[in-house]
């Protein structure tokens, strides 16, 4: 086990090597000149050329690759083209807004997805099974920035329950300890703060879970349908158990492991998908910014953007292969 | 009496024939066809734009601009005056158009890819698809994102950059199934009769793998309208004046009109889940098989 745990996190390198790489190489192969962008449509030929040099682009391909890579393990990922403040400060400052945002996002995914899952499942054919899948249906169709509007002009346009935009009411921000307001405010005991901040993200973090829910309650009900008609869910019943100790504990622990494969894979898509509720909701993370640094054409914010997301997404997927490894002591590791 | 038997023996042929096999077990499926015929009327209305709304999708009368639905705009009007339901059935053309051609490229390279990972094996396939997992390890629309900074804004660059990303989808679903096909005695019998590489892929495995893709590809063609739609709204995708329902959610957004929103994102819905819908109905038919 250990071995296994160590060997996963050794395999990491080069995935992450690879990961830079293709980012590198996309934003620097196919890109049209970056000095000639950062320059303006009216630079003089002289201009851009100073600044190739400058930047170091006239170097060939693999020494820039080298020297980014060099800065990159040094924690150094340059500088913003449009604030010239250094892209690790401007993302810190914005990524514990999107970790807060995805991870609210993801607990009420898993938390609604399953629970409907093996409800849906246990009352196959009934009425509620029936709006449920089509719900699902609905929720995988659905654009979350399209939902994300209407939650908007629902809740804070006509009923005016939930503030449409922004993590918080300003001033009321907490004292900084994990730049998480939720927990934050929770730390400090500070009520104020986290009445505000969860009114704040039940809106984005709904949308944003919308399309996950939906897969995970799908999975959930499928693997549910195949559990309560193993064998050994009969001789449960058989042998006098209660249904719901039958059903949450023997047939719901062993439908958990291919569940928690679709809930860490779901990652990839609520941080994706986070660009999109990030501009709905006006949430100021890294998505946000992202699109910003794109139509500024800040390559060196887009690249820094792209590789924590990618990197964060690598680290939760590892994580969720570990926990495999708790959950099923059958699987072998070689 | 002989034209009963001549159409008995017309329905007999029919099943008997692998496509008519699958249109029968289709044709059942309710769900299915209605989602056929709706896409089909989608696609019909989108030809004929023209013919079927007298609005021009992008002169608006200002005077009229931002009502709401009524007898002469059913969808209400925009920002500009402009009549909603007449941008939705052009901005049709744009969805149904870039779904279709930015599956067309994934299919093509993931076909390519996939075969060549498949069938050659070893360093083959380890470059190949340790290419295409560190590709799946940045969140899809991330990667769109970028690929959108790098080739610039339009329509074009939108299926090309939404194309490549879904590459790798298609390059594991062909990869799999190649390799189960490929071990079948006729593909043994194939090359054994002195038959080139690629000839025997492209005609003695690849026709053997086409239901498994047909259905991603189906499939694909959602994701990749709702792609398109996410860009258009991001303002990096399609852009204004062209009625592209993500770019017509994106510019009205800012005008408080519950209408505006409302109509271009139950277009994008309603297609997407047509889409879905069809795939899992095209699935069950091909290949009962994978029915649960």
């Amino acid at each position: 086990m250990t071995r296994y745990i160590i060997k996963r996190i050794l395999l990491l390198a080069p995935v992450l090597l690879g990961i830079s790489m293709f980012v590198f190489l996309v934003l620097h192969l196919i890109t049209t000149d970056p000095a000639a962008l950062m320059q303006g449509q009216h630079a003089t030929t002289a201009q851009i050329e100073a600044l190739r040099r400058e930047l170091g682009l006239n170097d060939p391909l693999y020494l820039q690759f080298g020297r980014f890579l060099w800065q990159l393990m040094h924690g150094d990922l340059g500088h913003s083209l449009m604030t010239k403040v250094p892209v690790t400060t401007e993302m810190l400052a914005r990524f514990p807004a999107t970790i807060e945002l995805t991870f609210a996002a993801l607990l009420i995914a898993t938390v609604v997805g399953i629970t409907v899952g093996v409800i849906t499942a246990v009352k196959q054919y009934s009425m509620f099974d029936y709006l449920s899948m089509a719900g699902a249906l609905a929720g995988v169709s659905m654009p979350i920035f399209w939902l994300g509007l209407m939650l908007i002009i629902l809740f804070s346009g006509y009923l005016g329950w939930l503030p449409a935009a922004g993590r918080i009411d300003i001033g009321l921000e907490p004292a900084r300890v994990t730049g998480l307001y939720l927990v934050d405010s929770l730390i400090t005991g500070n009520w104020p703060a986290f009445i505000s901040s969860l009114k704040h993200i039940i809106l984005p973090a709904a949308a944003l879970a919308s399309y996950s829910m939906a897969i995970i309650a799908r999975t959930t009900r499928s693997i549910m349908l195949e559990m309560v008609r193993q064998d050994y869910v009969r001789t449960a019943r058989a042998k006098g158990l209660q249904e719901s100790v039958v059903i949450y504990r023997h047939a719901l622990r062993n439908a958990m492991i291919p569940v928690v494969t679709v809930i860490g894979l779901q990652m990839g898509s609520l941080l994706g998908g986070a660009v999109l509720t990030e501009t709905v909701f006006s949430w100021p993370g890294i998505g946000g910014l992202l699109v910003n640094a794109i139509l500024a054409a800040d390559y060196p914010l887009v690249q820094g953007c792209v590789l924590l997301t990618a990197t964060f997404f690598v680290l939760v997927k590892l994580l969720v292969d570990l926990l495999y490894a708790f959950l099923d002591p059958r699987i072998l590791y070689s | 009496m002989s034209a009963t038997v001549n159409t008995e023996a017309a329905v007999e042929q029919e099943k008997n024939s692998p496509f008519g096999e699958v249109w029968q077990r289709f044709k059942k499926n309710r769900i299915a066809m209605a989602s056929l015929i709706l896409l089909v009327t989608l696609t019909l209305l989108a030809i004929l734009a023209p013919l079927v709304t007298s609005y021009d999708p992008y002169v608006g009368q200002l005077p009229q601009a931002l009502k709401g639905p009524s007898a002469s705009h059913i969808m209400g009007t925009d920002e500009l005056g402009r009549d909603i339901y007449t941008r939705i059935i052009y901005g049709a053309r744009i969805s149904l158009w870039v779904g279709l051609l930015a599956v067309a490229v994934a299919l093509a390279a993931g076909t390519i890819l996939g075969s060549l990972a498949a069938y050659y094996g070893r360093w083959a396939d380890n470059l190949i698809m340790r290419f295409m997992d560190i590709m799946l390890a940045i969140p899809s629309l991330l990667l769109v994102i970028a690929f959108m900074m790098v080739l610039g804004k339009g329509i074009e660059n939108a299926i090309i950059a939404i194309g490549i990303v879904s590459v790798p989808e298609y390059v594991r679903i062909v990869r799999s199934s190649v390799l189960a096909v490929k071990e079948n005695d006729y593909v043994q019998a194939a090359r054994a009769i002195g038959n080139r590489d690629l000839a025997i892929i492209a005609r003695h495995i690849l026709p053997n793998i086409t239901t498994p893709v047909i259905v991603k590809a189906t499939l694909g063609i959602s994701t990749a309208i709702l792609d398109t739609a996410a860009l258009g709204f991001l303002g990096l995708g399609v852009q204004p004046p062209y009625a592209e329902w993500g770019t017509m959610l994106g510019v009205g957004r800012n005008c408080l009109a519950p209408h505006i929103v409302f109509f271009p994102g139950l277009a994008i819905t309603v297609t997407v889940l047509a889409f879905n819908l069809l795939g899992d109905g095209l699935r069950d038919a091909l290949d009962p098989r994978l029915k649960c």
